[in-house]
């Protein structure tokens, strides 16, 4: 209301966007970024590639941990012929984990961004209480949850007592605690994005969504969701790409056992306790690359170019 | 009621409608009916709650108390997305995911149509933008938003449409044009349009009644020229058009005029056109309806003379010009003069005497209050300074 129309800007709201000239000093700001994109990214990944094609030193006499350059595709196909399960297993932890995460997370982020939105000092306090769990380590947090679902732990306890697990049960070392686990570490990487942009949200859309005879759920589903998209894509990805390659959770000394470890499992005991770099980095370079792939698919399929 | 579409408009009536926040009242006992096919107008200033009252009507709002009809049925509980009602809103609220066809045809495949696209497309020929259907609204003038945002509510063919201020965001030439634009569809879709806007001008070009709102309450309702003709109160003699107000005490009341002491002066009010014919009395007129006198006029019958006084202040503005005359004992009174030769007929600090005829004068119901009963910013004269300092600006831009 208001007498808006003598402070609005009259008119299109058209910016007359020109593109910035070209200066030294600008690039100059930028040597730093490319100075460090090459030193912990371009060197390594190079290095990364040639170690996936060498082969055994011959002159080493099969002693691990003895390589010479080489090009031995068969790294790649051994690799893959060898671990496609825990290579599966992972996406498809990662996937779950990243379901969850989202199912736990847009509700919260929604609370938190748009039904709180009045309340500034209650927005702040629970957006504090998402990010606390970081003020504690990874590691001890997921041991933390080792304790609480050991065999001996109160929820395994309690559950075979309700008999709703039988007596022999366990929740460690399942897939259900290594995707649980997952899914409780990635849950604010997946909350604080979509937050970000349900509290941008314009109100006044839902608003003419119901004008337009659309019910609250279908204004959810054709207006609220579409335009929190980039949160939820930042989310989704912030969570799938760690998950994917995490192995610390489907670890053993962890929330894991044998049965459940994923590709990051693999490569780090082939690359540690092995020695055998050619294979642990081909599957690493496999990972890079199938990561790449589903998530150019996936985001050329959720349509970041509509949004604004 | 919301599975068909409404062929034409709907009555719209209000009973009893009150709308109180934590801390103030927004709306007051708010009756109203608003005969279907009508262009209606709420007109007021900011926080009078004319865009509360539109808020109830579409169902964003609920009402503290009161029913809302819309044609005999209460829509008083019924959430928005089943009223027979659309909004065009002042921000327009185009759906910035979408394309301006999916936003037009939205609230058509909402109600399950089967031809929405074509007769979106339709829509969109009548506001002449349908060329830009596959554009998004980020790529669109801000008139032509507008004309999607109106488009896109008029598609439905809805029982009511309310406007929220639709022209609010656009300059003045645009505005101007929408005004014709938007009368000209009420005319042919016959829809009834509830229209909210604080532009006094826009509300009188457009709207074939009025109700001028104030502090939550109706001041005044009828048609633009009776509301401008015949004020009731000083609110709506100041916010519709600007009025030269006196006060003074009513010294006879017989025959068809009343006559009242302004200052020592004899000023005559036909008795129809006053709401109160004793005691303490405001009485106005409007500042085109004076005639400037350099020599002394006399006393005629059926005129009234104020003077002499002396011009302190001379605005010229193309079509009229405005004359400030300060005479003693009455302070300020404003003189709208029509351009008839070129440039002003009088200069600054020119003596003379103001006269208008006994017909032209009128009589307010409101007790004369010794302080401005709004605020300064809000009155015509204010809106007027603002609006020429903003197209000044406009013009030095350009």
């Amino acid at each position: 209301m208001a007498f808006g129309a003598f402070g609005a800007s009259p008119g299109a709201v058209e910016v007359d966007v020109t593109p910035a000239r070209k200066s030294p000093v600008a690039l100059l700001l930028l040597l730093p970024g490319f100075a460090y994109l090459a030193l912990f990214f371009v060197v390594p990944f190079v290095s990364l590639v040639i170690t996936s094609f060498q082969a055994p030193d011959p002159l080493g006499f099969g002693a691990p941990g003895e390589y010479v350059t080489a090009f031995r595709w068969e790294n790649y196909t051994e690799a893959i012929v060898q671990f496609w399960p825990q290579i599966v297993r992972s996406f498809l932890y990662a996937l779950a984990a990243t379901a969850i995460a989202l199912a736990i997370g847009y509700p919260l982020a929604y609370f938190i961004g748009v039904k709180l939105r009045r309340f500034k000092m209650l927005q702040a306090l629970l957006l504090v209480m998402v990010i606390a769990p970081f003020f504690i380590s990874f590691l001890l947090r997921t041991f933390a949850w080792k304790q609480i679902l050991a065999d001996n732990g109160p929820v395994v306890a309690v559950l075979q007592s309700l008999t709703i697990l039988p007596d022999d049960a366990r929740i460690t070392g399942t897939p259900f605690a290594v995707i649980f686990g997952l899914a409780y570490n990635f849950i604010p990487f997946m909350t604080l994005p979509i937050y970000t942009s349900l509290e941008r949200l314009d109100l006044r859309y839902v608003e003419a969504g119901g004008d337009l005879y659309a019910s609250p759920v279908s204004t959810f589903f054709r207006v609220t969701l579409p335009l929190s998209m980039p949160g939820v894509i930042s989310g989704t990805l912030l969570t799938f790409i760690p998950a994917s390659g995490d192995y610390i959770n489907a670890s053993a000394d962890f929330l894991g056992s044998a049965e459940t470890s994923m590709v990051g499992n693999v490569i780090e005991s082939w690359f540690l306790d092995l020695q055998a770099y050619p294979t642990a980095a081909s599957l690493s370079i496999i990972l890079m690359a199938v990561i790449l792939l589903l998530v150019g698919l996936y985001v050329r399929r959720a349509g970041t170019k509509d949004l604004v | 009621m919301t599975a068909e579409t409404a062929s034409s408009g709907a009555d719209l009536e209000l009973d009893g409608v009150s709308k109180r926040f934590p801390g103030f009242t927004a709306l007051q006992e708010l009756n109203l009916t608003i005969p279907a096919g009508s262009f209606f107008a709420l007109l007021g200033p900011s926080g009078c709650g004319k865009t509360t009252t539109l808020r109830i009507v579409a169902g964003l709002e609920s009402p503290s108390d009161g029913r809302v009809l819309i044609g005999e049925q209460d829509v008083t509980r019924m959430p928005p997305h089943k009223r027979p009602v659309n909004t065009v809103f002042q921000s327009y609220a185009l759906f910035p995911h979408m394309t301006i066809l999916e936003n037009v045809a939205f609230g058509l495949k909402r109600r399950g149509a089967k031809d929405a696209n074509a007769r979106a497309h339709e829509a969109l020929r009548m506001v002449e933008l349908d060329h830009v259907s596959a554009r998004r609204p980020a790529q669109l003038s801000g008139g032509q938003q507008q004309r999607v945002a109106l488009a896109r509510a008029v598609v439905n063919r809805p029982a009511l449409l309310l406007l929220d201020e639709p022209l609010g965001a656009l300059d003045l030439k645009l505005r101007r044009q929408m005004q014709v634009e938007l009368k000209d569809i009420q005319t042919e879709v016959g829809i009834t349009f509830l229209h909210v806007t604080h532009d006094q001008e826009e509300a009188m070009t457009m709207a074939d009644t009025i109700a001028v709102m104030n502090k939550g309450r109706i001041e005044q309702l009828g048609a633009p020229a009776e509301l401008y003709e015949l004020p009731r109160t000083a609110f709506v003699a100041n916010f519709l058009g600007q009025s030269n107000l006196f006060t003074g005490p009513v010294l006879s009341s017989k025959g068809d005029a009343i006559v009242v002491d302004v200052a020592g002066r004899r000023v005559a009010v036909p008795t129809n056109r006053a709401q109160r014919h004793a005691g303490e009395v405001t009485i106005g007129v409007r500042p085109e309806k004076l005639v400037l006198h350099t020599e002394d006029p006399g006393s005629t019958a059926g005129v009234n003379v104020l003077g002499p006084g002396r011009v302190h202040d001379v605005a010229f503005s193309g079509v009229s010009t405005q004359y400030l005359v300060g005479i003693p004992g009455l302070g300020s009174v404003t003189v709208f003069a029509q351009n008839m030769v070129s440039g002003p007929v009088v200069a600054d600090g020119a003596e003379v005497w103001v006269t208008w005829n006994v017909e032209h004068g009128f009589g307010l119901a409101d007790e004369p209050a010794p302080e401005p009963r709004f605020d300064p910013d809000d009155d015509t004269q204010a809106i007027a300074i603002a609006q020429r300092r903003r197209i000044e600006a406009e013009l030095e831009d350009a």
